[in-house]
């Protein structure tokens, strides 16, 4: 079969070159390849790379694919790729919005301010099209490289073929100038929803399939005379949708997504003249604007039963896949690489032993789950499935023009919030009484203000021994693995926000904190023996 | 006892879920008649006629 591009690239950023593997005598064996170069695949090599391991990627276009796709990066995904150093240009690119609308037929039912919380570096969400937020990864795969990075991007690479093998994976792959093969240590599927690597290896993706169609036009505004908010339609009034969502994006672009019924002439809708036509009918005829970009889309909610099959490992919607409503897609595999990376790397080294991995199964399908299940209440409320549940979606959205008890129950979508791994194999104990829920084993530390810079900067990458007005040894070395002590007292941030996310009502607090941010275990004091058997357990060895 | 009309439920989502799934299998007319139960087992508990009546103008008029 051709190498023939799928899609329209946006940015061609790793045109085809020959590699030196193609004219080996042998295949030659790689510690880490991934398939696949969307955002998933680009944060898994950069969270390796920079850990100082070799990873290859392979990408069967040359380059970014066109359209906005996933469009909102809530504040945790921001801050793991601020650990990987590319969270500035992001955020510099990004749309911030607060003020929501909800409409249900020509009446407007609420508005919302979300009124962030203070005290985080980054904002519960940026508006990006999906383009930037790749391009942006892929100029610091650059910037690392350069600075010695084992990191490289192979595009036009199409994997074609692959045996797996006790302790590693042989691919044959199809370029431009004909076929090779290599062999991969382990070997990371992040080759999105309809990952031909799973097709592969025959593993099941199983769930709900949904029976709708949305049409995206992202549309370029020729005035300014609409504002920087989120516009939700429930069964509008302009008929142009059964409900509508309008979405700022960067660059004058408006997201505008139509819900248009499960069975739609693809081709048909696609048509400029039938994009306009409900374009305008929402817009009201006399606003000006352009097409950049249509697609439509349908979804289903399903994941693998196993994201782990020895050294095969999946992630982002390679392992699981949900419904739009929520942003959960891409903000949740960014949070697989989080989990995944450190994991990887520590067996790699021989820190830690192979079962580690099985956790990020654990966990991340534990993540999974919970996606699913808030992205199809989402769904259920938007498109209601019985007479009973549009009875009650439309009574809500009655009550909730005038009671606030209703409004918490209008659901277009519950942002991407992390999961906390609690009660899992590599959480620890809570012994610090009065601490904080938001801040127990399991949890992503919340961001804080620290002097004049943030909590967040300061951890990661390794384990720390995060005190709070407490006293500790400034490393605990264990089997091999050192956590060094990070040292802040609660008068480090005058706001309160530092004691109130990690005190609580205690006076001192030491957390032992993972290379991904993640709480193992916290105590009111040092216990020396205590934090060595969190260490333990947190690199799968107890 | 003035109608609460703040959120008052815990969780939400999780509450609409079960409201929702309550229903499944119903007919109409079968869901009809058991949201009337269900108002009623709801109206004894709250068991204060003012606040009922005031909830029932409420409903009528949102």
């Amino acid at each position: 079969m051709p190498l023939d591009d799928r899609y329209q690239l946006a940015f061609r950023l790793y045109p085809y070159e020959r590699s030196a593997d193609q004219d080996a005598a042998a295949p030659v064996r790689h510690p880490v390849v991934v398939m696949g170069g969307g955002p998933i695949g680009i944060a898994t090599a950069l969270d390796l790379g920079l850990q100082g391991i070799p990873v290859t990627v392979l990408d069967d276009h040359e380059g970014i694919g066109m359209g906005s796709r996933a469009i909102c990066f809530a504040k945790r995904c921001l801050e793991i790729a601020d650990r990987y150093g590319c969270a500035q240009p992001m955020l510099d690119k990004g749309v911030v919005w607060n003020l929501g609308k909800v409409f249900h037929e020509d009446r407007k039912v609420y508005e919302f301010n979300l009124l962030p919380e203070e005290g985080h570096r980054f904002p519960a969400f940026i508006n990006l099209q999906q383009p930037y937020f790749e391009k942006f990864m892929v100029e610091r795969v650059r910037a690392a490289q350069a600075e010695g990075a084992p990191i490289e991007i192979r595009g036009k690479n199409r994997v074609e073929r692959i045996e797996t093998k006790a302790d590693h994976t042989i691919l044959h792959i199809d370029t431009p100038e004909g076929p090779y093969t290599i062999h991969a240590d382990w070997l990371i599927g992040a080759d999105g929803a309809s990952s031909p690597l799973r097709g592969m290896m025959g593993l099941d993706f199983e769930g709900r399939v949904f029976q709708d169609s949305f049409l995206i036009a992202d549309i370029r505004m020729l005035s300014d005379s609409f504002p920087t908010e989120r516009w939700f339609w429930f069964e509008p009034s302009h008929g142009a949708g059964a409900s509508t969502l309008l979405h700022k994006q960067p660059d004058d672009v408006w997201r505008v997504d139509f819900q248009i019924g499960w069975d739609v002439d693809r081709a048909e809708e696609l048509k400029e003249e039938n994009v306009r036509r409900r374009l305008d009918a929402m817009l009201g005829g006399d606003v000006a604007y352009e097409i950049v970009w249509s697609s439509i889309y349908t979804f289903q909610c399903r994941r693998m039963k196993q994201f782990r099959h020895g050294r095969v490992i999946f992630a982002g919607d390679a392992a699981h896949q949900v419904s739009p409503f929520g942003a959960r897609g891409a903000n949740s595999g960014m949070q697989d690489v989080d989990n995944l990376g450190w994991k990887l790397g520590m067996v790699i080294r021989g820190e830690a032993p192979d079962r580690l991995l099985d956790s990020y199964h654990e966990e991340r399908a534990f993540g999974a789950d919970e996606n699913i299940l808030n992205s199809t209440r989402a769904t259920d409320f938007i498109t209601p499935k019985s007479t009973a549940s549009h009875m009650f979606r439309n009574a809500v959205l009655d009550l909730a023009e005038h009671h606030a008890f209703a409004r918490p129950l209008v659901n277009s979508g519950r942002l991407s919030v992390p999961c906390t791994y609690d009660g899992l194999s590599l959480t620890g104990a809570d012994a610090l009484p009065g601490g904080p829920a938001r801040t127990r084993p399991g949890s992503p530390c919340p961001d804080a203000p620290v002097g004049n810079g943030y909590l967040l900067n300061a951890l990661g990458g390794g384990f720390t021994i995060l005190t709070l007005d407490a006293e500790a040894p400034e490393t605990l070395t264990e089997d091999g693995v050192t956590a060094r002590r990070h040292a802040l007292s609660a008068r480090d941030d005058a706001s309160g926000a530092l004691a109130e996310r990690y005190l609580g009502s205690a006076d001192r607090a030491v957390y032992l904190v993972r290379p991904d941010q993640h709480v193992v275990a916290r105590w009111d004091r040092y216990d020396e023996t205590a934090l060595r058997a969190a260490l333990r357990r947190a690199c799968g060895k107890e | 006892m003035a109608l609460n009309t703040q959120p008052n439920i815990a969780d939400p989502d999780e509450f609409y879920a079960e409201l929702i799934r309550a229903h499944d299998g119903l007919s109409d007319a079968e869901s009809a008649a058991f949201n009337a139960r269900l108002v009623l087992l709801l109206a004894n508990h709250v068991g204060d006629r003012a606040t009922l009546t005031e909830a029932l103008a409420a409903a009528r008029k949102p």
